[in-house]
């Protein structure tokens, strides 16, 4: 077992090592990405089941301070995030073939070197056993995806690499670390335990505090007002806003949120301090929402998007009842699994008829049918439209919030659904029921290069199957407030 | 056996040997083989010793065994025993780096001299640390300060002279301070010997030649630590010095100066006195501050690489001094950790700019200062050498997986456990500025396009990119492996805290 998640850790490093050996050879190189990414997600779901069944495999590697190590252990809702970044790896990993070769992009095997390492970056966020653990590798994400946010090397991509990177790094240094320092000063300890490690003689002023760093501090989550990186990181190459945005990264951070209100809050000593955060998170859904709605670049309204989806469950997390707690933790996936769809249209949209603008995608579904049916699945699921994941996820979060009796919260959730569905479906009617314009610049076109359809109707078909078959999904989403023991 | 007893002894001895035979044979060939080896050995003196020092306590060596506290007296603790491994550990990397690095910096017929001062520099910097008198102390100082003098003046741009001369300026002023301190010591206790110091000053601290003693040394001793404001001759000092000496001056001189100052107040003073009776902790915690933060600020606006990374180490200080000032088992382990971290690092960040400097050298000309403008573009043609110096950057911040993390959390959590938040956010937002100098190198080294007219150079020569890649690892090492520096550091430190005096 312990073998198990060290392989898991360790493959994407070896992949990365291949990777940049076999540069040279660009089928070679790519087929070392695809064999790791599918031997890293076979280690992983091999993991499934004796987290399903109740026991929490660990690994301690070192003490990095005396009493603090690097440690790592499988719960249920690490399996799920684990499970989620290894999967759609391998997605992504074709998709990008198609993306990159397509557009002709430089340093090809810079990135995807880079993208293996961020993957056993996510993996170590996920299995982590300790927030220092958490810390290690929130921060290397940050670095290794630096590289890949600034792919273009141009100036436009050096302005976003310097947003993007001043806001995960300065929320993370400035509020995360203190919060965690603290955290080990007067607990002794930074593990992960169901119901919390902290002692219960903090004030509330000092616990409202703590939680204000943790929840600021953790930049990857992208409340507001610490959002602003991820419509910054829009500037670089699709595949990687896929990594940024349903992959690895906004999800390294909802996860660690979730993760730390669950095992070092707990819910028992949050109750009734949640208020305001609570505030910050609706307010952080309505307005990304009608930010999205406004803009008119396909990109960055599906920033805008995922800003406001990541509320989605940090607000579900605060909740604070069991139900939410699981739609939370469904949350992870299903958002993962529609958001990366929506992207992967963007970049074949891109690739194939270059165009960024959704005014310009009139009459677009006529001659990328695959791709615009994706992409209305994928809407069909963030809008929460049975019978795709988003609506189970959906469903949890909502009855969660009711049984809590937190009529506001529900009300907040059923008017940010007509926001989706006010920013997504119009794209939808563009590009099926407008006529195409023509004009000189952008000639005839077809689909878009076939590893790129390939992988968007599996993440499209991903959503439906997910919701369909939802069993083990669930069962360890349950796992988390049931409780799988320490 | 009998070997084994004096190597504290041979610690310092082998070095000071090998200067005046690197002067005999005036060749370069033999110089640098002799030198090294002595530095060599000396490291793994230094090993040993930490080793024993580790296994068993203190040691005491009677030099010439004459006994203390009549004779000379070497003695080891958890604390010199540390700064000797990091010492005689920089000059056994930054010696064979020299040898590629001087060829261009250093007419060939001084080489010979190079090599005997840098085993002078050892020596005096060894000396300070092992010796367990005061006046030895002062002597050991001045050897190494005389020597450090020369070596800067030997870097080709003539800048260097002035820098050599400002930091002689300097540097005459703190050694005459610390002999008039020493000097009233001796003059209230009746002794040189530290250890003997102890109770007597204990007695007399109070009075005004006690704190007289204490103030001249601080300042004195301030002086070569370069704490904020009496920093000045440092940037230009590590500007104008050849690659190789700033990069072991960066490593050891003002670490070696930091270590005086902490024997003088943790164990001749004693904390209690110091950091308990007299407003010295505030009055140092505000210049740590104003070091944190605005020499941190200042570096980012350099426009030279070396002087950036210069004012970055008076930065850095002031986290040492800070931790320091808190008086504390975690704040004084932070500080004897961040020494040995922050040495590392920045020396291995100097021995990579070296490198590249050497690579855009030409024979004729003096080596070209690493301004941004020159170094545009350098990731194409130097790849190991900018990823290098991005690494020692994001120890620098203090990034986890890295050395300076270590030394980071101790004082965060040293600064929580006074209570002082805002102490905490001092702290983290000058490593914020650190992210901002890093990355302004990031950006030149990478996003930008090289300047017409450099031919598309090579990477740096190997002789030049190993051992500042050794350097690296280490950092990444004791970012992880933490049994080493911070297990020492901690003991150190709890031995020096409250130790009673």
């Amino acid at each position: 077992m312990d073998s198990l998640i060290l392989a898991s850790l360790v493959l994407p490093v070896f992949g990365a090592a291949g990777i940049l050996l076999a540069g040279r050879w660009p089928n070679l190189r790519e087929s070392v990405t695809i064999v790791t990414a599918v031997a890293t997600f076979a280690c992983v779901v091999q993991l499934v089941e004796p987290v399903l069944a109740g026991s929490q495999p660990g690994v301690r590697l070192f003490e990095l301070f005396s009493g603090l190590p690097v440690a790592f252990r499988v719960e249920p809702l690490g399996m799920i995030f684990a499970l989620v970044a290894s999967g759609l790896w391998i997605v992504s990993s074709i998709y990008s073939i198609g993306y990159m070769r397509g557009n002709g992009e430089h340093d090809q095997t810079r990135f995807y070197v880079c993208f293996a390492l961020s993957i056993a970056a996510a993996l170590g966020i996920a299995f982590s056993a300790n927030l220092l653990t958490l810390f290690l590798f929130y921060e290397i994400l940050t670095l290794i995806t630096y590289p890949l946010v600034t792919h273009s090397r141009t100036e436009k991509a050096k302005r976003g690499g310097r947003v993007y990177l001043a806001i995960l790094m300065g929320t993370s240094m400035l509020f995360l670390l203190p919060a965690i320092i603290y955290t080990w000063h007067v607990a002794g300890t930074t593990d992960f335990r169901v119901g919390g490690i902290l002692p219960a003689t903090l004030t509330p002023g000092a616990l409202t505090a703590l939680l204000a760093l943790y929840m600021f501090g953790i930049g990857k989550a992208a409340l507001m007002p610490f959002h602003r990186w991820l419509p910054a990181a829009m500037v670089a190459p699709t595949p990687v806003s896929a990594l940024l945005h349903a992959v690895a990264v906004v999800k390294a951070g909802v996860f660690s949120v979730v993760k730390v209100v669950a095992y070092v809050f707990g819910a028992g000593v949050l109750a009734g301090q949640t208020g305001w955060l609570i505030a910050v998170a609706a307010f952080t859904i309505l307005a990304a929402s009608i930010v999205a709605l406004r803009a008119d670049n396909f990109k960055r309204r599906l920033a805008y998007s995922t800003v406001s989806q990541l509320s989605y469950i940090v607000l579900a997390a605060v909740v604070l009842t069991p139900l939410s707690t699981v739609g939370a933790a469904l949350h992870i996936v299903s958002h993962a699994l529609g958001k990366i769809t929506l992207f992967f249209t963007a970049g074949a949209i891109y690739t194939a008829a270059h165009q960024t603008e959704i005014s310009q995608f009139d009459g677009i579904g006529r001659r990328m049918p695959w791709t615009m049916t994706a992409f209305t699945i994928g809407s069909l699921s963030i809008i929460g439209i049975p019978p795709f994941v988003g609506f189970v996820s959906k469903w949890y979060i909502l009855s969660g919030a009711l049984s809590a009796g937190m009529l506001q919260v529900a009300a907040v959730f059923l008017l940010s659904t007509l926001l989706n569905a006010a920013y997504l479906l119009p794209i939808v009617h563009r590009a099926f029921f407008r006529e195409p314009v023509h004009d000189d610049h952008h000639g005839e076109h077809g689909e878009a290069p076939p590893f790129m359809v390939i992988a968007v109707c599996l993440t499209a078909a991903g959503t439906l199957a997910v919701a369909l078959f939802p069993d083990v999904l669930v069962g360890l989403a349950q796992r988390i407030v049931s409780g799988g023991g320490v | 056996m009998a070997l084994a007893q004096h190597l504290p002894a041979l610690q310092v001895i082998l070095p000071l040997i090998s200067a005046p035979l690197a002067i005999l044979f005036r060749r370069a060939g033999p110089a640098f083989l002799i030198v090294t080896a002595a530095a060599w050995l000396s490291f793994a003196i230094a090993i040993a010793l930490f080793l024993q020092v580790d296994a068993s306590g203190l040691i005491s060596y009677p030099m010439g065994n004459w006994q203390p506290p009549w004779g000379i007296e070497y003695r080891l603790d958890r604390l010199n025993s540390f700064m000797l491994v990091l010492v005689s550990g920089m000059a056994a990397i930054v010696l064979p780096y020299a040898r590629g690095s001087i060829e261009r910096e250093i007419p060939h017929e001084s080489h010979y001299m190079f090599y005997a001062m840098l085993g002078l520099c050892l020596t005096g910097l060894l000396g300070i640390v092992i010796t367990g008198d005061a006046f030895n102390l002062f002597v050991f100082l001045e050897v190494s300060s005389l020597s450090t003098y020369v070596l800067i003046a030997m870097g080709r741009d003539r800048r260097a002279l002035t820098a050599a001369y400002q930091y002689l300026i300097m540097g005459s002023i703190g050694a005459t301070f610390i002999v008039i301190g020493i000097g009233f010591l001796y003059l209230m206790t009746g002794t040189l010997n530290l250890a003997d110091m102890v109770p007597r000053v204990a007695v007399i601290e109070s009075s005004r030649p006690g704190l007289a003693a204490l103030a001249f040394i601080s300042v004195g001793v301030s002086l070569k630590v370069a704490l904020f404001p009496l920093h000045q001759w440092l940037p230009n000092a590590y500007t104008y010095a050849p690659s190789s000496v700033s990069a072991f001056l960066a490593a050891t001189a003002t670490k070696v100066a930091l270590y005086a100052l902490i024997r003088f107040y943790f164990t001749v003073f004693g904390d209690n006195f110091v950091f308990g009776k007299l407003p010295l902790p505030e009055f140092m915690l505000i210049l740590s501050l104003f070091a944190m933060l605005f020499a941190n600020a200042i570096a980012i606006f350099q426009d030279n690489l070396k002087r950036l990374f210069a004012y970055s180490s008076v930065g850095q200080i002031g986290y040492i001094t800070l931790g320091l000032s808190f008086d504390s088992v975690h704040g004084v382990g932070a500080s004897i950790m961040h020494l040995f971290n922050h040495g590392v690092a920045k020396g291995a960040i100097f021995l990579l700019i070296g490198g590249a400097v050497a690579r855009m050298t030409t024979r004729q000309a003096a080596p070209p200062a690493p301004t941004f403008e020159r170094i545009a573009g350098l990731s194409k043609a130097m790849p190991l050498t900018c990823f290098g110096v991005v690494l020692g950057g994001l120890s620098l911040i203090g990034v986890p997986g890295t050395a300076g993390f270590v030394s980071k959390w101790y004082l965060v959590l040293a600064a929580m456990e006074k209570g002082q938040w805002w102490l905490v956010g001092a702290i983290l937002v000058s490593s914020l500025l650190a992210v901002a100098y890093v990355w302004r190198f990031v950006e030149a080294a990478y996003f930008r396009a090289p300047p017409a007219g450099r031919e598309t150079g090579k990477e740096a020569p190997f002789a030049l990119l190993i051992p500042g890649w050794l350097l690296i690892l280490a950092t990444l090492w004791f970012g992880l492996d933490t049994s080493f520096t911070a297990g020492a550091a901690l003991d150190a430190a709890q031995q020096l805290v409250h130790s009673g005096n």
